[in-house]
């Protein structure tokens, strides 16, 4: 039982869609959660406060006022803008975001699409993002907005080859591209997790996938695709309302994907740390969660701290320092399992 | 009418609408943009035929290589926005001799083949074989397809590189 929804429902229509939707629900929720998170972590970590009225106890509820206002703001479209891709574009972007939850394995019991090229397929969907910042850019017909759009295009492009290059390398561990597999493969207690070096290469694996994958949601310390003090707002500079609303939605639910294949990928996804003490299909779903929002933490936690890089410096990391080193840690892989036998 | 048949047309609606849309559009851009609903089509037309490995590669490839290159190109180009793309037909005998031809070519095959029916193949694990296969039977069009693209590579860095001392 991969997914327990088509298993009650059937894999007919009404359980494709129930199942469809379930991760839609999970992302609505989390980026109330990881909104206000953002607010109250920036703030502590520039030491103030951050929202303390809104709800009374601690402003828990500006990320729900936040969500209201947007909602009821005036959608506007420039004159200039072409309409019909200024219109597509956030749903494009999104459309490539939330693709990737079909092959994300919330628990042993949740995946939504069991496919055995699931992470291969993360990789590709996500290149429908590229293109529907691309679009936007294009489309606002404003000079902030198409610089954003070729940088991030440019940017996307240079980091998904260290990324893939250091997935390549777990799924060489493992022999299969499938998440679930891959979450088996770690099974037992933490130290089972391939990010404890149960294979001793895989922790640098971490390393540039993560970094890569930093640059891959367009957070800082990589943003300089929406670079405020030199782009306005990058390519969502003319969006307003619920069309930016979506933008910043799809950024968030990118966050929790990469987020949730780094968990599985090295940090056991819905394996408990504790052998089967406290695993199981809900359990599971909690531990992948608990796990990818550690890692949303962390990215939040090295937005807040780092400098932006320049654009050169950003392309130097990408091709000079993360592409050779996953290269090389591939070779250092292969190497190891051959002599392991 | 299944679901499977339901689902096939549609997708099969949007790959040929979408391409209609590549040709006739008056802007370049437009038809890139439509490019992706046509290469989208095609991987969907892919998956419903089981093949996974060869949906998502159409993806990645194409979408996230070919389109975005060629939208860069496009945006990287002065006055991308007012080239009128020439729609008027000249050359008319041999454009009508080629695509005769071609046409013919289609249509002759589409009748004689022995189209197998089978309706939705079982998903089986294809990226497994296909990397056997690659690494035994095919060894060496998959080698000589690697030194071709290493070629591509090296020959687009020296294009692009600046030579020492010549500063542009």
């Amino acid at each position: 039982m991969h997914n327990f929804i088509t298993y009650y429902l059937g894999s007919g229509l009404l359980g494709s869609l129930v199942s469809s939707l379930l991760p839609f629900v999970w992302v609505m929720t989390y980026a109330l959660v990881a909104i206000y998170l953002e607010l109250k972590i920036s703030a502590h970590m520039q030491d103030r406060l951050g929202p303390m009225r809104t709800g009374k106890w601690h402003g828990w509820a500006q990320p729900l006022a936040d969500v209201t206002k947007l909602l009821q703001k005036e959608d506007t479209i420039p004159t200039a803008a072409d309409k019909a891709l200024y219109i597509l574009a956030p749903m494009l972007v999104f459309v490539g975001s939330y693709a990737a939850y079909a092959a994300i394995p919330f628990s042993p019991a949740y995946i939504g699409a069991n496919i055995n090229l699931g992470v291969f397929y993360i990789i590709a969907v996500s290149a429908i993002i590229v293109l529907g910042i691309l679009m936007a850019g294009w489309a606002s017909n404003n000079k902030w907005s198409l610089l954003g759009a070729m940088r991030t295009a440019a940017q996307l492009v240079s980091y998904e080859i260290p990324s893939s290059l250091a997935i390549l390398a777990v799924v060489m561990v493992v022999g299969s591209f499938n998440l679930n597999d891959v979450c088996a493969a770690q099974s037992g207690w933490f130290w089972n997790w391939f990010v404890f070096g149960k294979f001793p290469f895989l922790f640098i694996t971490f390393i540039i996938y993560f970094t890569a994958s930093l640059a891959e949601t367009n957070r800082a310390p990589f943003d300089i695709p929406e670079a405020e003090s030199e782009l306005v707002a990058g390519y969502h500079t003319e969006y307003s309302g619920m069309r930016f609303a979506v933008f910043f939605l799809a950024e968030y639910a990118n966050m929790f994907t990469v987020a949730a294949v780094a968990s599985v990928l090295f940090f056991g996804g819905w394996n408990s740390p504790f052998g089967t003490f406290m695993s199981g299909p809900v359990w599971g779903a909690f531990w992948l969660i608990s796990k990818g929002m550690a890692l949303v933490f962390v990215q939040m936690w090295l937005r807040w701290t780092l400098p932006r890089f320049r654009v050169d410096q950003l392309m130097y990391l990408s091709w000079k320092v993360l592409t050779p080193f996953a290269l090389f840690n591939i070779f250092a892989v292969g190497l190891w399992m051959v002599l392991r036998g | 009418m299944n679901w499977y048949n339901i689902v096939f047309y549609a997708f099969a609606a949007l790959t040929v609408i979408s391409a209609i849309g590549v040709v006739f559009s008056r802007s370049i851009l437009y038809a890139a943009f439509s490019l992706l609903f046509t290469f989208f089509g095609v991987a969907a037309l892919y998956v419903l035929l089981s093949a996974d490995f060869i949906a998502i590669t159409q993806i990645l490839l194409y979408v996230g290589g070919i389109l975005v290159l060629i939208i860069f190109g496009i945006m990287l180009t002065s006055r991308a926005n007012n080239v009128e793309v020439k729609r008027r037909a000249f050359q008319l005998v041999p454009a009508v001799l080629v695509v005769g031809v071609i046409a013919g070519t289609l249509i002759g095959v589409l009748t004689t083949t022995n189209w197998p029916t089978a309706n939705f193949l079982p998903y089986e694990d294809t990226a497994r074989p296909i990397g056997a296969l690659l690494m035994t039977q095919f060894v060496l069009p998959f080698e000589l397809a690697s030194i071709l693209l290493l070629v591509a590579l090296i020959g687009a860095v020296i294009i692009a590189r600046r030579e020492k001392g010549k500063r542009a």
